[in-house]
């Protein structure tokens, strides 16, 4: 089941120039970018482990699909993501953020239903690939 | 969580915004296809579009003396346009290497001329952004182990586009402590320079002994920088006219007798110990700038009008160490 997180996620992967050209749209708002990881797909997980720091001051969209590039060198069959991040006052918040790699194969999730008094249910969702331990996920 | 559609909604209305540049980029690239063998294209032309010229002649009219870097500049010019008319026709060679290094003394014009070069290859096409970024070595070497890599990586993804301008390029490397981290800044600095050629442009600039010791210690480096360029010291006459020329920029003029005391106060200098070139001349017009200034204020008439606001004369210079410590033979004095 293919993953849908963050923006373009419904379209096709996106190429390195197309990628090339969100991070430049991203650096012409000023907004600085990072590179994230992770192996646990669960939508609510927004704790991806940072490649690097955050590139402050950037100018050049090469230097971010380095890292990006270093990244999947690194991690070849993991999530990688790019966020942008806009720091103006009032806005304060990740801009742009979008799915750079995705795992050759990714087995989706599960539903489970857990039944409480009054007929009520609740539903959690397990990711498959987390009932392995990080590291032998993908 | 009420924000998130409309984020959501915004970026992609951003995707149709970021393709702009793409499109622009296909433009810059060359018109479809190459040109049939037999057309001929004016040169001129192109360097008149490409604002060459511009940059050239700002070079030549705001820079004083410098001619063989001024030479080399053209010479780089005029490649990276051939290159692009021989592109044009669908003959496709490599960029070329355009990293360098600059030697000379201090006050030599070393940054002035990187800033240009940034500009002239940006206007050629060659740099994307063409900005400059400036770096010692302690922008790019760390403190402890570990430290370096980072540091230095995040210095060349900053210069990406532009120009990566080292200053004092030869305390990267310190020959006598093999502990140091300096060359491990210097590996992946090689590394980037081979790699992503068409990125940046690497700019080492340092006094030309110690430039020489630090190539010797370092065959890679000498060998990935297809340029050296050498900025001779000024002559006197040069340096006068980068005084004329400091002083009409700060909206200043000399009196012809100041002109000769600025004349006289450089033939001193010139043979003094710390001579910086056209530093030196910035420092002298600065402090002239100072003792214009008080003898205005302290003057027995306090009116004053523009004329006497914007001229510099001869006791402005004359007033300078410079010319005692010539009539009493010291040199411990300087430029004071």
């Amino acid at each position: 089941m293919r993953i849908t997180q963050g923006t373009f996620s419904y379209l096709p992967d996106l190429t390195d120039d197309e990628i090339l050209a969100q991070i430049t749209y991203a650096l012409g708002n000023g907004w600085p970018l990072s590179v994230e990881f992770s192996d646990d797909p669960h939508p609510r997980n927004s704790f991806w482990e940072m490649w690097g720091l955050p590139m402050f001051d950037l100018r050049d969209p090469a230097g971010v699909l380095m890292e990006v590039n270093a990244c999947r060198t690194a991690h070849p069959n993991t999530y990688v993501k790019l966020n942008a991040y806009d720091a103006r006052l009032g806005r304060q918040t990740t801009a742009l953020s979008f799915i750079v790699q995705r795992p050759a194969d990714e087995p989706g999730f599960w539903l489970e239903r857990q039944e409480g008094p009054d007929r009520t249910i609740r539903y959690t969702t397990h990711a498959y690939a987390t009932g392995r331990p990080v590291g032998d996920r993908y | 969580m009420t924000d998130a559609p409309r984020t959501g909604r915004r970026a992609f209305g951003s995707g149709s915004v970021a393709s702009t540049p793409r499109e622009a980029a296909a433009q810059d690239a060359s018109p479809p296809g190459p040109l049939p063998a037999n057309t001929v294209v004016d040169l001129a032309e192109v360097r008149q579009n490409a604002g060459i010229d511009d940059v050239l002649a700002t070079l030549d009219r705001e820079l004083v003396g410098l001619a063989p870097v001024k030479t080399r500049i053209a010479e780089i010019g005029a490649l990276l346009l051939v290159d692009r008319t021989r592109a044009r026709f669908g003959v496709h060679a490599p960029p070329p290497t355009l990293h360098m290094s600059f030697t000379g003394s201090p006050g030599t014009g070393k940054t002035t001329v990187a800033q240009r070069m940034a500009d002239l290859l940006h206007r050629l096409g060659y740099l994307r952004t063409g900005h400059l970024v400036t770096v010692t070595r302690d922008d790019l070497v760390g403190q402890y182990v570990g430290h370096t890599a980072p540091k230095t990586k995040d210095v060349i993804k900053r210069a990406m586009g532009g120009v990566l301008f080292i200053d004092e390029a030869y305390y990267l490397y310190k020959a006598e402590n093999e502990r140091d981290y300096g060359g491990e800044s210097i590996e992946i600095l090689l590394q980037v320079m081979e790699n992503h050629r068409d990125d940046l442009v690497v700019i080492l600039a340092g006094y030309a002994d110690r430039m020489d010791a630090f190539f010797a210690a370092n065959p890679g480096m000498q060998s990935r920088i297809a340029h050296h360029v050498t900025f001779p010291d000024f002559t006197v006459d040069e340096l006068e006219r980068i005084g004329v020329l400091m002083t009409g920029s700060l909206g200043y003029r000399l009196s012809p007798a100041a002109r000769r005391a600025l004349r006289a106060y450089l033939d001193r200098r010139v043979g003094q110990p710390w001579f910086a070139n056209a530093r030196s001349v910035r420092n002298a017009v600065e402090r002239a700038r100072l003792r214009q200034a008080l003898r205005l204020v302290e003057q027995p008439d306090p009116r004053v009008d523009l004329t006497a606001l914007t001229t510099i004369e001869a006791p402005d210079l004359l007033a300078s160490r410079v010319f005692d410590a010539a009539s009493a033979g010291a040199s411990g004095s300087v430029g004071r």
